[in-house]
């Protein structure tokens, strides 16, 4: 009897497990079918095989070589590094200093700040949109990165983590008769390592990925990212299925390889972002 | 940078001396301030100035007239701006219950610690790292009319002659299925966070009262989730409405067409102030979606009493 209940907790078990395996090959099917087509002849588009008869690569070819997509490649990756490098420096501070120093109006700041992260991008883009035209920075890098720097959610990540440190770190270096730059320098940030990295690695994925800002706020070609150029990219040069294709490729593997590598640090990062009661 | 670290560190003249409370609070302030100012500036600002700039007119070239009320009257009077509100809700109708079973499905699928449910979660939570553009592009490429591979799947089940993009009473859910599978991995983590700090007892001490496991799931499991439950209720209504995601999706893959009926409210307000040049218009609509944020914002820091979900 016992037996018998063991195996059928099995089957059950198997089934499972069979349900998930099947619903996870259809979450990652579009991406292996952007693969495919990336790889497919233009004749071959649309017909049914997944893996292509006649695998070949001169839909990359086209994309590097008859669109500047280097240009915009090396444009997104140039912004993408300035706004992560920066935002890292900033909300370090600020989360440092919202965790640790004591101030009048601290919470009622923090607050303040941290409301913010329901506000997304499209809420504001057109008041955003005039205040930087306002400011003159319209086709230009730094309207490209000043306004992605800040971010509350970085903040308060950082500032969670920060409370979760031994007080005892800091009071070392405060008998020594440090200030409280030379804290942050030798003591906060060295400590701060592990969830810099991962950050480091979030922010720099979202600015890759991002395409509102991008879009509304350089429209010289020059200054393009690679997002905005791929949804360019159909009507601009009349291009087929398989070149885009390929141009998505090019522009989401290199995530996709950041992602297998680092998936532990990304998905707990994520994971403790949602906020528990 | 080294003027900072100076008086931070307190090398002053002791004319100038601070109490050591006095000297944590500046540092306090000056570590604070460029976030502080950054999103001021670059967030804060701009949702009052959606408010001031919908009361004038303004043209391409950044000349201003005042004009009162006139955007929002016209607003009063505008089918498409209706038509675009009630998109928005069907969107949000759709998509967030749609997340909501997708994500603490997916979680209670992977749940148990293994290898197997490691390989699984990465499964899920891949179409995160790939851009809204990307999958928008990828979307439109598998619900190609006749040809596309989803279109002859759904074909072969029957259901011929779709045009998933090309029907107006289609098109809207072909975006949702597109956004809830661009975002379940997302919600399936946050779902993890939570179901991970449900004690195990819990479940042992039922099963040994005989609970199944369904009554376990309806007596334990969704009641202490309901922090969780609350914030992706709340961050998904959030992200629908404002069209956090959506937007981009929605630019790529139909534009806000065919007639409109994928237009979301933060569509027009873009099609307005980009396409038409009417800033003023589109700041007035602004100012709605901000109304309108605010207003969740705040009952949301209501019932989390203060957004203090941190130190408990």
């Amino acid at each position: 009897m016992s037996n018998l209940s063991r195996s059928q907790a099995n089957i059950v078990r198997l089934t499972w497990m069979l349900v998930t395996a099947v619903l996870a090959i259809m979450a990652i099917f579009p991406l292996l079918y952007m693969l495919s087509i990336a790889f497919k002849a233009p004749t071959e588009v649309f017909k049914s095989n997944l893996i292509p008869a006649k695998p070949t690569l001169d839909n990359f070819v086209y994309v590097l070589t008859e669109v500047p997509f280097w240009r915009y490649i090396l444009n997104t990756f140039f912004i993408s590094a300035v706004i992560t490098a920066v935002a890292l420096f900033f909300h370090t501070m600020a989360g440092y200093a919202l965790a640790r120093l004591r101030f009048p109006g601290r919470e009622a700041l923090f607050l303040t700040m941290f409301s913010t992260f329901l506000v997304s991008l499209p809420v504001i883009i057109v008041p955003l949109f005039i205040l930087v035209r306002t400011m003159g920075m319209l086709n230009s890098y730094g309207g490209l990165i000043i306004p992605a720097i800040f971010n509350a959610f970085g903040i308060f990540l950082l500032r969670q983590y920060y409370l979760s440190l031994p007080r005892e770190l800091e009071e070392a270096a405060v008998i020594d008769g440090a200030g409280y730059w030379k804290i942050y320098t030798s003591v906060i940030l060295p400590l701060s390592r592990p969830i810099i990295a991962a950050l480091a690695i979030l922010f720099f994925l979202a600015n890759w990925n991002s395409f509102l800002w991008p879009l509304t706020v350089a429209s010289d070609p020059n200054l393009w990212v690679v997002q905005v150029a791929i949804a360019n990219f159909k009507s601009q040069y009349a291009a087929s299925w398989n070149y885009t294709m390929a141009a998505s490729t090019i522009v989401a593997v290199p995530m996709l390889v950041l992602f297998v590598i680092f998936q532990r640090q990304i998905m707990d990062s994520i994971k403790t972002s949602g906020l528990k009661g | 940078m080294t003027n900072v670290a100076t008086s931070v560190a307190g090398a002053k003249p002791a004319a100038f001396r601070l109490t050591t409370r006095q000297r944590e609070a500046i540092a306090g302030y000056l570590f604070v301030a460029p976030d502080a100012i950054g999103l001021m500036l670059f967030i804060g600002l701009p949702m009052v100035l959606a408010l001031g700039i919908s009361v004038f007119e303004v043209d391409g070239f950044g000349g201003f007239r005042f004009v009162g009320a006139a955007n929002y009257i016209r607003m009063w009077n505008d089918p498409l701006f209706w038509q675009s509100l009630g998109v928005t809700v069907r969107f949000m109708v759709m998509l967030v219950p749609l997340l909501y079973v997708m994500g603490l499905g997916l979680a209670l699928l992977v749940q148990r610690t293994s290898k197997f449910n490691t390989v699984m979660r990465s499964m899920f939570f891949a179409p995160q790292m790939v851009s809204l553009v990307v999958v928008a592009l990828v979307w439109q490429l598998m619900v190609v009319d006749k040809l596309g591979v989803l279109t002859r799947f759904a074909a072969s089940i029957g259901l011929g002659g779709i045009s998933f993009l090309g029907d107006p009473n289609i098109a809207l859910f072909t975006v949702t299925l597109a956004a809830v599978w661009f975002l379940m991995g997302f919600y399936m983590l946050i779902f993890l966070g939570g179901l991970q700090d449900i004690p195990r007892e819990l479940y042992e001490a039922a099963r040994i009262d005989g609970a199944s496991s369904t009554q376990s799931f309806f007596s334990i499991t969704l009641p202490l989730l309901r922090p969780t439950s609350f914030f992706v209720l709340l961050t998904s209504s959030v992200a629908a409405v404002t069209g956090a995601q959506a937007f981009d999706l929605i630019y790529v893959m139909t534009r806000g067409g065919p007639a409109n009926s994928t237009a979301l409210l933060i569509s027009y307000i873009y099609a307005q102030a980009f396409q038409y040049s009417a800033f003023g218009y589109a700041a007035a609509l602004a100012a709605l979606l901000v109304v309108l944020l605010m207003v969740i914002t705040v009952f949301f820091f209501v019932v989390t009493k203060g957004g203090r979900f941190d130190y408990e």
